[in-house]
């Protein structure tokens, strides 16, 4: 993984000392509430309904073992003991005090760890593959090119009040595992016909209360030009982004307004100004940053090695590890998701023994990594085959074996209306409530691949709109409604569900998808076709009529 | 109002003539102090200030393509850019292509709702000139601008960036990375 030197250090330690001050003035009265919001929230310092909030950036979902036992440190003696993971790489503390906030952040900071821009009109921490540098599919370590932007945007001084949030996913793979099609700006790094890196870049997706599917702006930008080509997006926007309604503020809606070729037009005009400037950069830069990424001393080792196959007797490892194992690029290891879905728990929290248990065991079988993806999962991304049952045996021992990912129980929710103060309606007790209903692991296999998302507002911080299911909290006449969506996905094919019919309350939402799901089993045209599929071939109408006739 | 320019508290010899005055009537123009006028009030006066033999300076809005300032510069003694909020970042935009594409080398000044968290920020876009808000935020100048010394990007600013500042220099491994946080942390 990518390792902080003495610069980044030093940036950290004066980030830290410069929000000490910022919290002194506050407290001192010499920044008004309305001065400090931006700043506190620039540095990852959310106020909830319940207390302050600190959300900690994971950049590109990559993580040390000794960052993630000081996330733990944080979560026990400055919060109640667990943190919640979230759908762009980020862990939030919920219970944090702002006198408390300054020397929590000095502590992560150690570790090099910090919540700068997850908040805030700037741009966010910059998402990727949670697979990067270990799956056999990408063209090129994606991290790599998400730590140039991330340094790059960095306290950027240009663009840091912009007119709303703005977000950048980088995928490396045919297979999009970082939503890139529904973020403000998408990369998807590839190889042209000659063989040269590249990137195609999209803008202007985004979910929200007005969703859209990015748009292609151009097909090739070779690996070089990527800042100056992200500069004069974000000049563009910058300059003509609305800023007089805040719910028209994201790029979506200057690129929707004015049309995606004119935008691309603007964009390519002021980066033919910029584009052989100081932000090219050339192979000695790209080097430096790549010969900064660590990689495991990976033995030499043989696939499928006789300590799996023996363990494989045993039908519950043989589940997990059907379930929660992928391909890795070097033979003889493997890709290790943890669910953090447990039946019934809320989805992304882990506790603090938890984060010690996987970083551990991180230390023991993972090259001391761990990753963090978009479904509020974490990751080990180098295991070898061998060391497989022992690590399912200790995770199994810390509830983190649960062999649900992908299914309809391996939920993404917002924290909701338990935490947050923007939320209508619970989103976590409608998760815990459908995994009830689906525990049963053999009946959730046979349903196969099921993408469950739930947001308890509009703002759609659960993704409802790109969930094979997607459900949304709304409120009416002050009770807590739902709306279903079907045929969401956030993958390469993204594309936004459909409504399928009135909102449904409470307590008619489990049964609700039970039925969904019993519609599905019915209607494939074989086991093999997933719902998304199936939703896709025959419209949302069948399982309509089937739903809605029993409710 | 304070006004620093260059890091220092210095005397504002221009005088911001407004468009009207409160009975509705339009002041006057000094006849030899340097004034400060709204780009309105700059193109109505246009002819009578090019002969005047008086120092101009101009408010450019945010809304409006800082470009189209272009033929204007070679007349003017100050450029002023607005920020109506502090949350309003447009001029940052405008202050980098005034100084990196259109060249301007005179005086550039931050109007408006200038705090200190930004002075630092607003220096690097290319202003030389702030007119602080608060009294207080004035004369905390000087630690507002050393409260970094680490830039990771490159601006017009002539600051060295870290993309080239850190070429050529070894990382260490993870594990020894830990262990030296494990220190730390001790």
């Amino acid at each position: 993984m990518y390792v902080y030197d003495e610069f980044d250090r030093a940036f950290l330690a004066e980030r830290v000392a410069d929000f000490r001050d910022q919290v002194e003035r506050r407290l001192s009265g010499a920044l008004t509430e309305d001065e400090f919001k931006p700043l506190r929230l620039m540095n990852g310092v959310y106020l909830q309904l319940h207390a302050y909030m600190l959300r900690i950036a994971i950049p590109y979902g990559t993580l040390s073992s000794n960052q993630l036992r000081r996330m733990a440190h944080v979560a026990r003696v400055y919060d109640r003991g667990y943190g919640h993971f979230t759908t762009r790489q980020n862990i939030q503390f919920n219970w944090i005090k702002l006198e408390d906030l300054p020397q929590a952040m000095a502590d992560l900071a150690e570790v090099g760890v910090h919540g700068i821009q997850t908040s805030g009109n700037c741009i966010r921490n910059v998402t990727t593959d949670q697979w990067a540098g270990a799956t056999p599919e990408e063209f090129d370590d994606p991290r790599i090119w998400a730590e140039i932007l991330r340094q790059y945007s960095t306290f950027h001084p240009e663009f840091t009040y912009l007119p709303r949030k703005f977000k950048i996913a980088i995928t490396a793979a045919p297979k999009d595992r970082a939503a890139t099609k529904v973020h403000d700006v998408g990369l998807r790094l590839h190889r042209n016909a000659e063989g040269e890196l590249g990137f195609e870049v999209l803008v202007g997706g985004g979910l929200g209360r007005t969703p859209f599917v990015g748009k292609s702006i151009r097909p090739f930008l070779p690996v070089r030009h990527v800042l100056s080509y992200i500069e004069a997006i974000m000049r563009v926007y910058n300059q003509f982004g609305r800023r007089d309604n805040i719910y028209k503020a994201r790029i979506k809606i200057l690129v929707h307004e004015i049309g995606a070729e004119a935008f691309a037009e603007a964009v390519e005009a002021e980066w033919a100004n910029i584009r052989d400037g100081a932000l090219k950069l050339t192979d000695e830069i790209i080097d430096d940053i790549r010969a900064r990424f660590l990689y495991p001393d990976f033995a030499k080792l043989e696939d499928q090695p006789a300590e799996l196959t023996a363990a494989l007797e045993d039908p519950r490892f043989a589940a997990w590890y059907r379930n929660s194992v992928h391909k890795h690029k070097v033979p003889g290891y493997s890709i290790v998701t943890i669910s953090l879905k447990p039946v019934g728990a809320p989805p992304g929290d882990a506790t603090a023994d938890q984060m010690d248990v996987v970083a551990d065991l991180a230390d023991a079988y993972g090259f001391h990594e761990i990753r963090v993806g978009h479904e509020q999962n974490l990751c080990l991304p180098n295991v070898a085959q061998m060391d497989l049952p022992e690590l399912w045996r200790q995770l199994d021992a810390a509830g983190l074996a649960t062999p649900n990912v992908n299914h309809i129980s391996d939920i993404i929710a917002c924290p909701g209306l338990d935490y947050c103060a923007l939320a209508n309606a619970r989103a976590i007790p409608v998760a815990q409530e459908i995994s009830k209903r689906f525990a049963d692991l053999d009946r959730s296999r046979g349903i196969g691949r099921l993408h469950v998302n739930i947001s308890g507002c509009i703002n759609a911080c659960g993704h409802h709109h790109v969930g094979h299911i997607g459900i949304l909290g709304v409120e009416k006449n002050g009770q807590e409604f739902y709306q279903i969506t079907l045929g969401g996905r956030a993958d390469e094919h993204a594309q936004l569900g459909t409504l399928l019919g009135p909102a449904v309350s409470y307590d008619q939402v489990p049964g609700l998808i039970e039925d969904i799901v019993d519609a599905y089993l019915e209607l494939r045209s074989s086991p093999k076709e997933l719902f998304v599929d199936t939703v896709h071939r025959l419209g949302v109408e069948p399982f309509k009529e089937r739903v809605y006739a029993t409710h | 109002m304070p006004l620093i320019e260059n890091g220092k508290l210095v005397e504002d010899r221009f005088t911001r003539v407004a468009d009207q005055d409160e009975a509705g009537q339009v002041p006057p123009l000094p006849a030899s102090t340097p004034v400060l006028l709204s780009l309105d009030r700059y193109l109505k006066e246009a002819d009578a200030l090019a002969n005047a033999y008086v120092e101009v300076g101009l408010i450019w809005p945010n809304n409006k393509p800082i470009a189209e300032i272009a033929p204007y510069l070679p007349r003017l003694a100050l450029v002023a850019l607005h920020f109506p909020t502090f949350r309003d970042g447009r001029a940052y935009s405008q202050a980098r292509l005034l100084r990196e594409r259109l060249g301007w080398k005179g005086p550039l000044r931050a109007t408006g709702n200038v705090l200190r968290d930004q002075f630092l920020i607003m220096s690097r876009a290319g202003f030389d000139q702030i007119v602080p808000s608060k009294e207080a935020d004035a004369q905390a100048f000087d630690d507002a601008m050393h409260s970094y010394t680490v830039f990771y990007q490159p601006t017009g600013d002539g600051r060295k960036s870290l993309l080239r500042a850190r070429l050529g220099r070894a990382a260490t491994r993870l594990e020894d990375q830990a262990s030296k946080d494990r220190g730390a942390a001790a």
